[in-house]
């Protein structure tokens, strides 16, 4: 553990009620006063209004629940691993075990894709965490919410793969290619899969998709078009030789004799990024609900913003990614001193973790107290997935205080050096109210989540 | 292919399309769809094999003769017969 531990005490009175007792001494009554969770924007909302988060589903390539994936990040275990994937060779990756028959036949996983496993595990593991009486729900009210960095690419490449076979006689093609790659595929598939019939639909966001699904859901929720969010990412991108051939093109794509040291970012000697599957699904109810079924609650979305650079395909925009984080801030009524954790982005591209960290420093530089973490120098990119993955990963702080950190951080990069960031150890905190989850994508998309301790 | 070399070969196919049914039960003069839980996509997908496989072409109005094993296995005989098993 790191030596920042603030005293046990500060701990302790940190958890107090907002209501001290009387025969406290002033001086204490009034640090327990300014101990609380800093109020937000939400609180002047109706319980109708308010948006929990109650049950986690996740496959991630160092877990495959929320409590596993949790203590990987504590133990500091990477999930890469080598890999070897048709025309580009041999690379490295994020691959995921789950068991994927726990919720499909075989038939299933041959007819549908990874994209859509990977979602229905997540979606059910959530919808189980939960405790949800999902055989008695009405499932005309449940929505299906689901980011998506891209699809078709998986499929589209395996068809082709296959007719090359035939001469690429067309007529082999399967039926089977249309159904696969429309665009709400995954989020399909949960539905198809659950028997979920209020609406299912995938958000493409690039890489800022996971947190574009979350924020989805909520939106969703609030308009009454649903009583439960099924909201999250998913991603199968490691079985597209052309995502990882297109990195490599790009001179983005990460090389390391060493595996779990392959993704770094921040550090000097980063070399681009390590492509990843996995999934996430939160499901998400209005607070209302949640008190009415005495849900235990993991979490509430303060603020959100999504916003565009309108500058670059690919090069990120500092100026409007701190806008982005700024105005999720506004929204939820909040200081950039009231966040405790700050989850980046960054995917150990030289370009990419700097700009995030002279975005980052606009808006927290003068901030003494903000932690601030990387979770794919752990897992790599899991693309559609990456935000909500690596939320969760960072929402387990709430009740233990502490943050994970960014790991295969030997050399930081001076040009990365933010106050705060937590590198090499885990860091145990005095409390933590406000996660802030960054996930920026190409064409400029960027997508900010706060969410409070509840 | 006789006969019982191209059931063979459905019952090979059958097993791809539907990995979890047990296929040694089958009832050769019963309906497929009776037995197995089947449908036009995995239909579509014996067509797909044979045209694969062997080159067998299917005509969709010829789609019916693949109700059961043994129409099936009577409505390629012809188209078969002259195919060697590999």
């Amino acid at each position: 553990m790191s030596k920042n531990v603030k005293p046990s005490s500060f701990l302790a009175s940190r958890a107090t009620s907002l209501h001290p007792a009387p025969d406290i001494p002033f001086p204490f009554t009034l640090r327990i006063f300014f101990l609380v969770i800093a109020p937000s924007r939400v609180d002047s909302l109706p319980d109708s209004q308010r948006i929990v988060i109650t049950g986690i589903g996740l496959t991630s390539p160092n877990g495959n629940d929320w409590q596993s994936f949790r203590q990987a990040l504590l133990e500091k275990r990477s999930g890469v691993q080598p890999y070897e994937i048709r025309y580009f060779g041999q690379t490295l990756a994020g691959i995921c075990d789950y068991d994927a028959l726990r919720y499909q036949t075989k038939k299933d996983l041959r007819r549908g894709t990874r994209a859509g496993s990977v979602g229905i595990y997540s979606a059910n593991e959530a919808v189980k965490h939960s405790g949800l009486d999902w055989e008695n729900i009405d499932r005309s009210r449940v929505g299906i919410y689901i980011g998506v960095t891209e699809h078709g690419n998986v499929e589209t490449e395996n068809e082709i793969y296959l007719i090359k076979g035939f001469d690429y006689d067309t007529s082999v093609w399967s039926h089977h290619h249309n159904p696969r790659t429309v665009a709400n595929n995954p989020a399909g598939e949960i539905a198809l899969n659950m028997g979920v019939t209020g609406p299912h639909y995938t958000i493409g966001a690039a890489c800022a998709a996971g947190n574009a699904g979350l924020i989805q859901g909520a939106q969703m929720l609030r308009l009454d078009e649903c009583d439960v969010a099924l909201a999250g990412g998913t991603s199968e991108s490691i079985h597209t030789f052309g995502i990882f051939a297109s990195f490599n093109s790009q001179n983005a794509l990460a090389t390391h004799s060493d595996p779990a040291q392959a993704s770094r970012p921040f550090d000097r000697d980063r070399n681009g990024i390590v492509v990843a599957e996995g999934g996430c699904v939160y499901v998400l109810e209005r607070l209302s609900d949640a008190k009415q079924r005495g849900a235990e609650i993991y979490g509430e979305l303060a603020g959100y913003a999504i916003n565009t650079d309108a500058t670059d395909f690919v090069l990120p925009n500092p100026e409007r990614q701190a806008e982005c984080v700024q105005l999720a801030l506004n929204r939820a009524g909040l200081e950039p001193e009231d966040i405790d954790i700050v989850s980046t982005h960054a995917t150990g591209t030289n370009s990419g973790d700097i700009q995030e960290c002279v975005a980052l420093g606009r808006v927290f530089g003068k901030c003494k107290t903000v932690k601030i973490n990387n979770t794919k120098s752990f897992i790599g990119h899991a693309m559609g997935a990456a935000g909500a993955l690596e939320l969760g990963g960072n929402l387990p702080a709430f009740k233990d205080g502490l943050v994970h950190p960014t790991i295969n951080v030997d050399n930081l990069d001076p040009q990365c050096d933010l106050p705060g960031l937590v590198t090499g150890e885990v860091q145990e905190v005095s409390g933590v109210d406000y996660i802030l989850n960054n996930s920026f994508g190409m064409l400029g998309i960027n997508s900010v989540v706060i969410i409070r301790r509840v | 292919m006789s006969p019982a070399e191209i059931r063979d070969e459905i019952i090979d196919i059958l097993g791809d399309i539907a990995p979890d049914e047990n296929l040694d039960d089958l009832v050769d003069d019963k309906n497929f769809r009776d037995q197995l839980e089947l449908d036009s996509m995995d239909f579509l997908d014996i067509v797909m094999e044979l045209r694969k496989r062997h080159r067998v072409q299917i005509p969709e109005e010829d789609y019916g003769h693949l109700a059961s094993m043994q129409t099936t296995v009577s409505y390629l005989e012809p188209k078969m017969r002259d195919i060697v098993k590999a």
